[in-house]
């Protein structure tokens, strides 16, 4: 047998469901820390950066089970769409976190910089894409969908992911490392697979 | 607050008893108390309030005020300023004064401020990443110092540097800015009494992460303006470069006066969070000239404020 053989063996055997109970576990713990001020003199910020952050992290691995399985065969697939509802529980919280806490309610002001606002936009341009992808994660779907139209309303997490990196380095000012680092992990992965598309193709 | 000490006393009810003194300044004046030879029986100046130029509002805490930093040199977050800034040797400290003035020269931080009258501010501080604080200043009038070097006729601008040293200001370690960090005044701004050289907070000496020892404070400009850490006065008669409005010019003009009508390119200017009122805290409206607008908007009253933003 071979390792990538050996470590599926052992996958198999691990559940994908305690993902739903500890994936949401850092972001619970930074919105108590927030409750109880222990976030330093902006919590608010913090909040809303580190449940950004964190959805974008959590987007990010799942783009990554693809690669992973095409260079070395370890087979993650069980993993993502725990991963992917993850996901999308951080970015609601983020969201949510800005309406009621930072926009406070005030439906003018979250139109206004929705319209106005191109990195604000573009975040409900994720948001959005990410939308029918969480509603449409369980197995009921994909028996009604089928797995083919299934898979294309799928391909929106790319657009979701493109939209979370974008959102990001759109925000700060100058040139911080972090949205450069996660935007360029954000556009290899969607390069690659742009580039298996294209090799299909070609062949 | 549950992790923080907590006391019914409030900073205003010490302050009355203005007996705050900076401790440079005592120094300073011991030892030229000792050089005339009269001894320890020096008394520096005690610092009082000038309640004509401060608002009634309450400041900020001191945490809030030293961990909630925007300080490039240290680093890009708010805590890095914090965390990195002791590194910072500010003293021996110069200021070189150059440019279309009648008295240049490389002038030390003891010669500038022992021969200034410190007096308490109390300023409200609006950041144009929309964010706020009331910060209790020492310092003294700009003024004083512009008059002391009599600029001359020419001189339309003042031009500051921030120090460029970076073995102690690791942030200069990327190319983030172009430092050194630059910034300018029109010389009017420059001598409107309001405009301060801040050389401590809370009636101590500024801690390094707020932009020891000497720095700017423009309290009806976005917190950019307020250069840290200067090293260097310019006087000249066009409009100097400054670090943001190179960086990026359509978001930063040179004048970024607070204008709660003119947003942000990519967020608004309308409202403002008071940094440090915690997570439930409700916004607030930001007020054109950040509330200064009686002593200062005769200064612009021939400028349309949306294209010289």
């Amino acid at each position: 047998m071979t390792l990538p053989q050996r470590i599926n063996g052992v996958l198999r055997r691990i559940p994908a469901w305690p993902i739903y109970i500890i994936g949401p576990v850092p972001g619970l713990w930074v919105f108590w820390l927030a409750l109880n001020n222990r976030l330093g003199p902006d919590p608010l910020q913090v909040l809303e950066h580190s449940l950004g952050e964190r959805a974008l992290q959590f987007i990010i691995l799942t783009l990554l089970i693809t690669p992973i399985l095409r260079l070395t065969r370890v087979s993650l697939l069980k993993f993502r769409r725990s991963l992917g509802v993850v996901a999308f529980i951080y970015v609601l919280g983020h969201l949510l976190t800005w309406v009621i806490l930072d926009q406070q309610l005030s439906l003018a002001a979250i139109w206004t910089e929705i319209v106005k606002r191109p990195y604000i936009t573009i975040g409900m341009v994720g948001f959005l894409a990410m939308v029918p992808l969480a509603v449409t994660s369980n197995n009921l779907s994909v028996r009604r969908l089928g797995p083919a139209l299934w898979r294309r309303i799928h391909k929106l997490a790319y657009l979701a992911a493109f939209a979370g990196a974008a959102h990001y380095l759109l925000l700060v000012k100058a040139w911080p490392t972090e949205p450069i680092v996660y935007a360029a992990i954000v556009v290899s992965l969607l390069a690659i697979r742009a580039w298996w598309a294209f090799s299909r193709r070609a062949r | 607050m549950t992790y923080r000490f907590k006391t019914e006393l409030r900073y205003s009810d010490v302050t009355p008893k203005p007996l705050w003194l900076n401790r440079r300044q005592l120094i300073s004046g011991a030892a030229a108390g000792i050089a005339v030879g009269v001894g320890g029986a020096t008394m520096a100046p005690a610092i009082t309030r000038n309640s004509r130029y401060s608002v009634t509002e309450e400041p900020t805490e001191l945490d809030v005020i030293t961990q909630y930093n925007n300080f490039y040199e240290f680093g890009t977050r708010k805590e890095d300023p914090s965390r990195n800034a002791h590194r910072l040797t500010t003293s021996p400290w110069e200021v070189k004064i150059d440019g279309m003035v009648a008295k240049p020269g490389t002038y030390s931080y003891e010669d500038i401020v022992g021969n200034a009258t410190l007096e308490e501010r109390i300023y409200r501080l609006r950041c144009v990443e929309a964010w706020s604080m009331v910060v209790p200043w020492v310092g003294f009038q700009l003024s004083d110092l512009i008059e002391r070097v009599e600029p001359q006729s020419g001189a339309k601008y003042v031009a500051f540097e921030t120090l460029y040293r970076p073995e102690e200001m690791n942030g200069q370690a990327s190319r983030l800015l172009d430092w050194p960090y630059r910034e300018g005044l029109r010389l009017d701004e420059a001598m409107h009494p309001l405009t301060l050289l801040a050389t401590g907070l809370y009636g101590e000496d500024l801690p390094n992460q707020n932009g020891a020892p000497i720095r700017l404070v423009v309290p009806w400009k976005y917190g950019f303006k307020s250069i840290k850490s200067i090293v260097r006065i310019s006087f000249v008669s066009d409009m100097p470069p400054t670090t943001w409005n190179m960086q990026a010019p359509r978001e930063y003009g040179f004048y970024s006066n607070v204008n709660p009508m003119r947003s942000h390119p990519r967020w608004s200017q309308a409202t403002e969070r008071r940094v440090g009122d915690g997570l439930f805290a409700k916004r607030r409206e930001t007020l054109m000239f950040n509330g200064y607008g009686d002593e200062v908007a005769g200064m612009y009253s021939d400028m349309d404020l949306m294209d010289n933003y």
